[in-house]
């Protein structure tokens, strides 16, 4: 089982975030759906990890939990983290005036979401969507 | 990055292909071209064919909105083409609404959006 990696650095390795996030779908044998869900939501927590946070990384991996199969999407950015995560996690909020971090619409296209600005820094989120 | 996605004009419209793999230069270079096509013509309107993408986020969707308002003041008029079933659903879920952006199935519907008869 593949581990992939993605460093973060500029808006086209978003591109190259979503490329390798379809290869985890694949393997884990994601439905379209599910598929297109997954992507979407890394295209925009790795877009938040080069505008909001400075850059950062990506991981992709395959998880099986019980008898599940899923994927699963971990970033870390370098920014100064997140103030206030409640507002940011809310519609329509963002701090660089776009149409917000998106964070809580991504919420609602995986299964698990997991979101915390650790006291050495940064943001990190980690995404998990089942096959089903 | 002129040039960007193939702009095709067929009598009062123009039909715009989007490729696969829209990164957010190519997106904001399409923008770009769009509005150049429209000023230099009196055409009636855009057809921004995008059933080739596999995913619209937030970035594309605002683009889509943007450009719709664009267009739009330049007194011509804008229909997306062709989004599929997974990536609407999607988009509801993310919370784009895309209210003021004109959708069509197909080409043809998409024409008849415009006003325009095929014969």
């Amino acid at each position: 089982m593949t581990t992939r990696l993605v460093e973060l650095a500029g808006t086209p390795d978003v591109g190259a975030a979503r490329r390798s996030a379809g290869l985890v779908c694949d393997e884990a044998g994601l439905r379209p759906l599910l598929r297109t869900r997954f992507l979407t939501a890394v295209s925009e927590v790795a877009r938040n990890a080069v505008v909001h946070g400075g850059g950062g990384r990506i991981l992709f991996d395959v998880v099986r939990r019980d008898d599940r199969v899923g994927v699963r999407a971990m970033v870390r950015d370098h920014g100064p983290g997140i103030r206030d995560i409640p507002k940011a996690m809310a519609d329509g909020y963002s701090s660089t005036g776009s149409m917000g971090r998106g964070l809580g619409g991504t919420r609602r296209l995986v299964d698990e979401f997991i979101l915390e600005c650790p006291p050495t820094g940064g943001t990190r989120v980690e995404i998990v969507l089942w096959a089903r | 990055m002129k040039n960007a996605v193939p702009i095709q004009k067929l009598g009062d419209v123009f039909l715009v292909t989007v490729q696969m793999d829209l990164h957010d230069q190519l997106a904001l270079a399409l923008q770009e071209q769009i509005a150049e096509a429209v000023a230099g013509t009196d055409c009636r309107g855009v057809l921004l064919d995008v059933s080739s993408l596999a995913i619209i986020d937030t970035f594309v969707g605002r683009l889509l909105a943007d450009t719709a308002r664009m267009v739009r003041l330049l007194g011509a008029r804008l229909v997306v083409v062709g989004i599929r079933p997974e990536v609407a659903l999607t988009l509801v879920d993310l919370g784009v609404s895309l209210a003021d952006v004109t959708t069509a199935r197909t080409a043809e519907r998409g024409l008849e959006k415009l006003g325009i008869d095929l014969p």
